[in-house]
């Protein structure tokens, strides 16, 4: 890859120059083996995430989006150090200043690292576990990173609990006493438990009944004012991404295709893959009929994607170039990432402003 | 024009140990030939109970306890009182696939997987139509299968729901679903497990199709997105209860219901603001089992009436512009009268 | 959009309110087991038979209090009398009492024929003394539930009669609970000890380990029971004693066992560690200890024990089929298989029906065991819907 988005961090518009990234992401790979017979041989590998570059400033909210199986949460959790990605560099600053390579951090050895970094989760059911107790949920961080008194632990969970909107009083409960939003209050709770400087947000609304979402993302856009959290958010949904992000990476088959501060990417896309993605969003209008710009056939699979640009067989601007050679992720415009060569000589439609006019 | 279906005041409720839960408690609509009608409502809405009611495929121990619905058959015939006949019943088998047709969110589970798709495509068209031959069922399935816009329709017939993707396999449901090309198609949440590129694809197969056969299509969904560019006529449920419905201009330009105003509002836009708070919806949708006393949205409502809404039950009172709505702030002569 | 929708108040304060009554406060603070023992108190069945379990495992421990003579006594002029009835009335008074029975030999037929006594009338009494044992394995005592008041047991209490070698069939039957309930559950104590091991082993390291257990579990499951049970029950020495016997058996038995349990273990520790509050622990820091500890086992604990419930049944059904073969426990040891052991021959059935006695209580350990264990499946996972 011949660009490095790191390099000119300074032009990003949301953040102050003298600021060095949270984390950043270096030429991230997680190639899965694909295992057949009886010998379990390795037959090929599934490329979920194939050299991904990106960085978060502090305080800002990224927003990784993408439909199914693009690498998204394969990112996020390879970030976390969920998954040990097979190469690539994810650098994390600590509070001294120093960049740390979590990638080449043994297992082992992690848990220090671990509590600057902690995710909520997309399923409010599924990510607590139901034998538990509220304060025994929220306080499990807390108590597996040496808060051995008990007392000390409540108060904090009681101070948590109000944090995200819920009653202290509660932390007796189960988890089955509260609904899915009360749940994924409590996940946001045990998620700033320790006082995480970055917070990977999976899906974390899209599980969600809509007037519930809502009360969510505004949770989370709080809680970053008053906590100066990052947000890597995950998700699949660019109504509710454009909510809260700061910065959009659009990724397709395992690569980022375009990286943009939101509003650019929603007024003026550089790929065509994001035109097309942004087009297919219903609008809650029954006024405005979109031009709908749809994708033929689906989308490459990463155990063998196509040669050269893997949306080629997909896009409609596709030239001879496009099928032969992949496309770099590069800067088209200050602070827009695009892979695609013919970024600056096409006008793509965005979405921005569409509607005015028509009412 | 004349209603192919009407369901009026549909209550369907589930008898378990633990209590009682109205699943559907009061739902009225028509469905109109050629037209969509779009069902609109958040989880425990009862949404998708209405539809398995109306097909009569409600499982132990739920039970329809009161309503009518009436379905009006292609010869011009008697009406039926679907809610009357034996749900194992000749009649009813009859009606449903070949009058009325269901596709479901997830197709995955909705094939066998120990035949092919294209088995299953053709023993659909023969449980109604018996006389075909092997051979003229296959031609049918390819030509469903092409309308659908199943690419290489022929070699896909034989292959497994598994070898599938998700567009595709859809795509397949719903070849499914047309093969006794049915009056009515009910589509509980067809693309939610779908992708937006994928969905914009299936959305736009739906509409071609119910122009090339001009059946009627029930859509089932909690996107307002989708509602917004599918329906000509939306319901809005709450709890099990139809409280606002109209057509679709009216519901989200002019909506009348708290909560569909509230809903619409709650709804994170495409064409909005980055990085705006969100209007929001207080609390959260009840347990089934607790189902507030009065209206079922008063506890989250702004403009509940005291010692009104907490009280007694608004009925769907129809307008004057055709728009009905289930709230007393819209007809306070009911109140006077209580 | 949002300029075509009308304003409506907003609420700048979402505080999730809601006033929960006294029942749901219960529901919420209720702990798994809480919950699971109000979802299995519905299956009445279950109930029911967990009822019926505890009585048979009182039997068990109170074996030698209920039994009236030491089921080892034999005495050919005793043999072969059939199941007693007892008088519960003696003229409109309640006095329940036997009648003597007067041994002889009938003439055409050489058989052995017991005559009742109206006249003598033998009343029975409860705590009376009889063979000397230890109460709980501890106190010396020679006190029995029943007996006869001045009259030895032996002598004229008779309840299921007696077998051929004049044997009580009911003592023994109370012995014979005992050493059935207690194989299984021993057998089923072995089992799941290996089950947990090596199923927690192949599920929590999988790669090699994973491999290596599970076709040791394939080839086990594949060679046929009871060629298996034969060559081992062959291999027991026939000098060894009864104890030696008892517990090789119940080895031989739990063998075949572990490997159901011990799938059932690894599926759950697979299945658990994708869960998402697993990797949540995990990205917390908590160590693997931990998260194995607090995390899967009680994740899957109700479930092991549902699975156990299911187990013991096939454990009694297989010791009784060994001594019934002649392959497992053997005189003098007594056990529902060695007791049906003497009710083989077709002849001794026809004349004497009651030696059948023990299959009665194998039906029902049996169906209740299987019962509780549906109720207890039922229950054993309050939050799944």
């Amino acid at each position: 890859m011949t660009s490095n988005p790191n390099s000119v961090h300074s032009n990003n518009s949301v953040n102050s120059v003298e600021n060095a990234p949270l984390l950043e992401v270096r030429g991230l790979k997680m190639h899965f083996p694909i295992r057949r017979g009886f010998l379990q041989r390795t037959v090929g590998h599934v490329r979920a995430v194939d050299d991904v570059n990106f960085f978060i400033q502090p305080g800002e909210t990224l927003a990784l989006v993408g439909e199914s199986g693009c690498g998204k949460t394969t990112t996020a959790r390879c970030i976390l150090r969920a998954l040990d990605p097979t190469a690539g560099e994810v650098l994390f600053r600590t509070d001294d200043g120093r960049a740390v390579n979590l990638a080449a951090i043994p297992r082992k050895q992690l848990r220090p690292w671990r509590q600057h970094m902690q995710m909520i989760f997309q399923d409010p059911y599924a990510s607590l576990n139901p034998r538990m107790t509220l304060a025994d949920i929220v306080g499990e961080p807390l108590l597996v990173n040496g808060m051995r008194d008990r007392q000390a632990r409540n108060d904090r969970v009681a101070e948590l609990l109000r944090l995200v909107g819920l009653r202290p009083e509660y932390m007796q409960r189960y988890p089955h006493a509260f609904s899915g939003g009360q749940r994924q209050r409590i996940g946001v709770a045990r998620a700033l438990a320790l006082n995480p400087s970055l917070v990977v947000a999976d899906e974390a609304v899209s599980a969600l009944d809509v007037s519930v979402q809502a009360q969510i993302l505004n949770l989370l856009m709080e809680l970053q004012e008053r906590l100066g959290l990052t947000y890597l958010f995950v998700a699949h949904d660019l109504s509710v991404v454009k909510h809260i992000s700061d910065r959009i990476a659009v990724m397709y088959v395992g690569k980022i295709v375009e990286l943009a501060p939101t509003r650019r990417v929603f007024s003026v896309p550089k790929h065509p893959y994001t035109e097309a993605l942004l087009s297919a969003v219903p609008i809650p209008n029954p006024r405005v009929h979109s031009q709908r710009i749809l994708l033929e056939g689906d989308v490459a699979d990463p155990s063998k994607p196509p040669p050269g640009c893997y949306f080629h067989p997909r896009c409609r601007y596709a030239v001879e170039r496009c099928r032969i050679e992949p496309p770099p992720l590069v800067e088209v415009e200050s602070g827009h990432y695009a892979a695609c060569h013919r970024a600056t000589e096409l006008t793509l439609r965005g979405v921005m402003g569409r509607e005015t006019g028509q009412n | 024009m004349e209603p192919i279906l009407t369901v009026d005041n549909l209550k369907t409720y589930f008898f378990q140990s633990e209590g009682t839960v109205k699943a559907v408690d009061g739902a009225s609509f028509e469905v109109y030939p050629g037209q969509t009608l779009g069902l609109v409502g958040e989880s425990g809405c009862g949404k998708s109970i209405t539809a398995r009611s109306i097909l009569r495929l409600v499982d132990k121990p739920g039970r329809i306890v009161d309503g009518s619905i009436q379905y009006y058959p292609a010869n011009g015939g008697q009406a039926l009182e679907l809610t009357e006949l034996p749900s194992d019943g000749a009649t009813m088998r009859e009606i449903r696939g070949k009058d009325i047709a269901l596709i479901f969110q997830e197709p995955m589970t909705s094939f066998s997987a120990h035949y092919s798709v294209g088995n299953q495509i053709m023993e659909a068209i023969r449980i109604h139509d018996r006389g075909l031959s092997q051979q003229a069922a296959r031609a049918r399935a390819v030509d469903l299968l092409r309308k659908t816009g199943v690419p290489m329709a022929e070699q896909r017939l034989d292959m497994y729901s598994f070898q599938l993707s998700g567009g595709l396999r859809q795509r397949v449901m719903i070849a499914m679903a047309l093969a006794c090309t049915p009056r009515i198609l009910i589509a509980d949440e067809p693309t939610t497990a779908l992708d937006v590129t994928t969905q914009a694809q299936i959305l736009a197969l739906l509409k071609d199709l119910q122009r090339s056969f001009g059946m009627a299509i029930i859509l089932i969904t909690h996107d307002m997105g989708v509602i917004a560019e599918m329906a000509d006529e939306v319901a809005v449920m709450y709890l099990g209860r139809v409280v606002e419905r109209g057509p679709v201009d009216q519901i989200f330009h002019a909506p009348r219901h708290p909560y569909t105003r509230a809903l619409l509002r709650s709804i994170p836009s495409i064409d909005g603001e980055p990085r705006t708070k969100l209007p929001t919806i207080r609390g959260s949708i009840p347990h089934p089992y607790s189902r507030p006393q009065g209206c079922p949205f008063h506890p989250r409502c702004l403009e509940r009436i005291a010692g009104v809404c907490d009280q007694h039950e608004p009925a769907l009172a129809r307008m004057a512009d055709g728009q009905a709505v289930a709230c007393f702030l819209h007809h306070r002569e009911e109140i006077r009268q209580n | 959009m949002a300029q075509s929708v009308p304003a409506i108040p907003t609420d700048p304060d979402h505080l999730v309110e809601d006033i929960a009554t006294d029942a749901e406060e219960r529901v919420s603070v209720a702990t798994q087991w809480q919950l699971m023992w109000w979802r299995f108190k519905q299956h009445r069945l279950g109930v029911f038979s967990g009822v019926v379990i505890v009585i048979f495992y009182l039997v068990v421990v109170f074996a030698d209090l209920l039994a009236y003579v030491d089921p080892a006594q034999s005495e050919a002029l005793r043999s072969l009398i059939a199941p007693q009835p007892i008088h519960w009335f003696d003229n409109g008074q309640f006095r329940p009492h036997v009648y003597a029975l007067a041994g002889k030999r009938d003439p055409l037929t050489f058989k052995r024929v017991y005559e009742p006594d109206p006249e003598r009338k033998i009343p029975i009494t409860l705590f009376a003394r009889g063979f000397e044992y230890k109460l709980l394995g501890m106190v010396p005592t020679d006190v029995h539930l029943i007996g006869l008041a001045g009259a030895p047991p032996e002598e004229g209490l008779y309840l299921l009669g007696t077998d051929l070698q004049g044997r009580d069939m009911w003592s023994r039957l109370m012995l014979g609970t005992r050493t059935s309930l207690t194989i299984g559950l021993l057998g089923v104590a072995i089992s799941l000890f290996l089950g947990v091991l090596l199923g927690g082993l192949s599920g929590l390291y999988g790669g090699w380990v994973d491999t290596l257990i599970q076709r040791i579990i394939e080839i086990t499951r594949s060679i046929p029971t009871i060629p298996l049970w034969m060559g081992l029950a062959a291999a027991v020495p026939n000098s060894w004693n009864v104890t030696q016997i008892y517990f090789s058996i119940t080895i031989i038995i739990s063998l075949i066992g572990w490997t159901e349990l011990g799938r059932v273990v690894r599926g759950r520790f697979l299945s658990l560690r994708e869960e998402d509050f697993v990797l949540a622990a995990e990205l917390a820091g908590a160590s693997q200890w931990r998260i194995i500890f607090r995390h899967m086992v009680p994740s899957f604990l109700s479930h092991i024990i549902a699975a156990t419930t299911l187990a013991l049944p096939a454990m009694i059904i297989s010791e009784t089929a060994l001594s019934f073969l002649g392959l497992g426990l053997r005189p003098p040891a007594v056990s529902w298989g060695v007791l049906l052991q003497d009710a083989q021959n077709v002849q001794s059935l026809a004349i004497s029906p009651w030696l059948l006695a023990a299959a009665i209580p194998v039906i029902i350990i049996i169906l209740a065991f299987n019962f509780l264990g549906d109720g207890l499946r039922d229950a054993a996972d309050p939050y799944g819907v």
